[in-house]
């Protein structure tokens, strides 16, 4: 270390002090039993440097304590050789969610507390109690009410308050007005004032069922949060920066431009660069949806995202973080982002006509009956009625309830569904759009003609040693020819053009064609040519393979009534290859990212509801315009946190079935509205007539919330 | 009627009383992992010793 600023020699890096592993958090999908459970935390527990391991079998989780040296890495080898898939999770952006879920459990455990007991006493004033009992019981039920509606209603008078201080209306400014308004005219019963019955019990029933409603929403949005955590941690966005001679493992994120990086055979670039040091084969397969691997030297460029196929690069970063590549499709998201949010779904939309219907209403019994009679008492008493009866309790419960049920309907059938709206949206599709690399193919190579076996055999020893897709799609083969791959002596690899080695004596070259046989022309990027001695070359073709029910979920989707549709970014053979296996009228090659973006709202133009899946960076920007998306596990991080809902199993027929659950799902949130506008329609003209009692207000509530709950659990088959 | 003099506070204790058991149950995280819970009843790994 010659030239180091001593001011940095001595403040000790922020990103030292923040050490990727001490308390890990790993994700396994698979577990679902006690020996499970028992084979994690005992396995975990056995390696050096572990203190405590806890399973989460419901968020299918590990959390373990462990010492500063222990990483992740290892302990997820530990678990491959017990036999479990665990992938590391970035717990940060889920910090605090679940003390907000035990606060609302908390407030309901309260109101439901204090409802019960309000209730029991209600019922003996119902029933006739008099003079001297129904006094003491009104005061109890105060003492009762009074504290636990002001700790268990506390959301919603704080929320009223800011939608009101900033001179709007919500859903919250009716329900804290009658919440309010029925606890205090029920304490002037309670205290003697006035001779009207007391609303205490009401008050407190429409607390609880809408915290009931309140928690469920917040359920559906703390999935939709940690889904998107758990997947954003999939890719565990890890970089190694050369400090010195040391190697340090810090996140992506931390990152800045200047620093220098080792980026491995096999792993993603973590930020944009040049390369310093080395020569490799890029997969340009994310960003561009091309298959053709990408070679590069030192001084080229590199963009986050891609993957480094042969050789050990050293990178020096000139943009890191949220700074890189992504940033040019940054506008494109950002606005379409816009859109996708102004997405009215169908509780908001029935808001905006509820919340100012419920105070007219509210206002003209008020009025109505002031004129009519000339005792603002009694006016009063019928306006809070009007307000407490029409108060949304099945309505904050109708959608909630059956986007609750339905995300976890889809989630063991192997759907994420990150967005709250996503299923509305869904129920809307009319036509689907797929991406060709990584979603209707596997992305992996498979060997397509069929060479000597002798030609095969000797292609796979070379190969054997190589981590190229290519190579590995040669060895796969030979495997399954039942080949053995040929014993060849002195295996160099030359990143970027292939592996020569001898083997009796003659020399074998095994890679691109104008490296093995540089005078002669080459005609396909994508070949590779085996040269033996001074024979001709023999040469290998290769093809993606495409994922074993792509063309049974197409086929289910146009069964449906659905119009299938293909965009890539490849070459126009490997696109009409793959639209050709999958009977597909509608493909598109050479589609840049905007050009993926533009078709889709090209279409949403002329009326279509698109839904887009894809994997991909150059997928984003049109991820992100479809009026709904899907990314299959794989993808790309980025891909998968625009998505609004991620594929999780390996197979693409759930797509099928995710329509077909959005559109029950749609049908039965409509189902609810009208269930709850039912009572309301029966229950308000009593209420604007003054025949409201208290009895009737509690029943009408409980019923309708209850019936809405039932409705939305009810079993579709 | 004297006998509600005693019964109403019973009730109102036994309730506050559940009321006390949930939140302490929440406080002690036994809703975060109902399934993981439901399958560890059948654990024997602590059945001779308690888990340290």
């Amino acid at each position: 270390m010659t030239m180091a600023c001593p001011g940095c020699l001595a403040a000790p890096d922020a990103r030292d002090s923040v050490p990727v592993a001490s308390d890990i958090t790993l994700h396994l999908p698979d577990i679902h039993c006690a020996v499970c459970i028992a084979s994690v935390e005992d396995g975990l527990g056995a390696l050096h440097g572990v203190k405590d391991v806890r399973v989460n079998l419901t968020q299918k989780r590990a959390y373990v304590s462990a010492l500063p040296d222990v990483d992740a890495d290892t302990l997820i080898d530990a678990l491959a050789r017990l036999g479990h898939r665990a992938q590391m999770l970035d717990t940060g952006p889920l910090a605090g969610q679940s003390a907000v879920g035990q606060d609302l459990l908390i407030r309901i455990g309260v109101a439901g507390f204090a409802m019960m007991n309000v209730m029991l006493l209600s019922v003996a004033v119902w029933s006739g109690a008099a003079d001297a009992t129904r006094e003491v019981f009104h005061l109890i039920s105060a003492a009762i009410a009074l504290p636990a509606v002001v700790f268990a209603a506390r959301p919603f008078f704080a929320s009223a308050f800011r939608a009101l201080s900033v001179g709007r209306l919500n859903m919250d400014v009716p329900i804290a007005l009658a919440i309010g308004l029925s606890a205090a005219v029920s304490l002037a019963g309670a205290l003697g004032l006035s001779e009207r019955a007391s609303w205490f019990d009401a008050a407190l029933a429409l607390t609880f069922f809408l915290l009931v409603g309140r928690y469920l929403d917040h359920l559906g949005r703390h999935a939709a949060k940690s889904a998107a955590a758990d997947l954003a941690a999939l890719a565990s966005p890890q970089a190694v920066l050369v400090r010195g001679d040391l190697d340090h493992v810090v996140r992506a994120d931390a990152l800045v431009p200047g620093d220098v990086i080792r980026v491995t055979p096999g792993s993603r670039v973590p930020a944009d660069g040049i390369i310093l040091e080395g020569r490799t084969e890029l997969d340009c397969a994310a960003l561009t949806g091309e298959t053709a691997p990408d070679l590069r030297n030192v001084g080229e460029l590199v963009a986050a995202g891609e993957m480094n196929l042969t050789a050990p690069l050293l990178v020096r970063c000139t943009r890191a973080g949220t700074d890189t590549t992504l940033g040019r499709l940054a506008d494109l998201i950002a606005q379409a982002e816009m859109q996708k949010s102004r997405y009215a779904g169908l509780a908001d939309r029935a808001a905006r006509i509820y919340a100012p219907a419920v105070h007219v209403l509210g206002l003209a019994a008020f009025i109505g009956w002031w004129w009519a009679t000339g005792e603002v008492g009694r006016a009063l008493e019928v306006a809070i009625s009007v307000l407490v009866i029409t108060c949304p309790c099945a309505l904050g419960l109708a959608v909630p309830a059956v986007s609750t049920v339905t995300t976890a309907r889809l989630f063991r059938m192997g759907l994420l569904v990150k967005s709250r709206t996503a299923l509305e949206r869904l129920s809307e599709i009319d036509e689907v759009v797929f991406d060709k690399t990584g979603t209707l193919t596997t992305g992996v190579p498979v060997l397509e003609n069929r060479p000597s076996d002798q030609a095969l055999a000797l292609a796979a020893g070379l190969a054997k040693g190589s981590s190229h897709p290519l190579s590995r799609a040669i060895c796969a083969a030979a495997v399954a020819h039942g080949l053995t791959p040929v014993v060849v002596q002195d295996a160099v690899e030359t990143a970027g053009s292939g592996v020569s080695a001898r083997c009796n004596g003659e020399v074998l070259r095994l890679g691109r064609p104008e490296w093995v046989a540089p005078q002669e022309a080459s005609p396909e990027a994508s070949e590779v040519w085996l040269q033996q001695g001074g024979k001709a070359p023999v040469v290998f073709t290769f093809a993606e393979n495409l994922r074993p029910d792509a063309a049974a979920c197409i086929a289910a989707l146009r069964a449906d009534g659905i119009s299938v549709a293909l965009l890539s970014g490849d070459a126009p053979a490997a696109v009409a290859r793959i639209a050709k296996a999958l009977n597909l009228s509608e493909a598109q090659a050479r589609v840049t990212p905007e050009g993926k973006a533009a078709w889709l709202q090209a279409r949403a133009d002329q009326g279509h509801k698109v839904l887009m899946v894809g994997d991909g960076l150059n997928d984003t920007g049109a991820l992100a315009v479809a009026h709904a998306s899907l990314a299959p596990a794989s993808a790309l991080d980025a891909a998968r946190t625009l998505a609004d809902v991620v594929l999780l199993a390996d197979s693409l027929m759930p797509i099928r079935a995710a329509l077909a659950q959005s559109r029950k799902a749609r049908s039965r949130m409509g189902q609810n509205m009208g269930l709850a506008l039912a009572y309301n329609v029966v229950s308000v003209p009593l209420a604007m007539a003054g025949f409201a009692s208290p009895l009737i207000a509690a029943i009408a509530m409980s019923v309708s919330s209850l019936t809405v709950s039932a409705n939305a659990m009810r079993s579709t088959s | 009627m004297n006998v509600l003099v005693f019964l109403i506070p019973v009730s109102v204790t036994l309730g506050l009383l559940g009321l006390g058991c949930f939140v302490w149950t929440l406080r002690h995280r036994q809703y975060d992992d109902p399934e993981g819970d439901k399958a560890r009843i059948l654990d024997d790994r602590w059945d001779d010793v308690p888990r340290p």
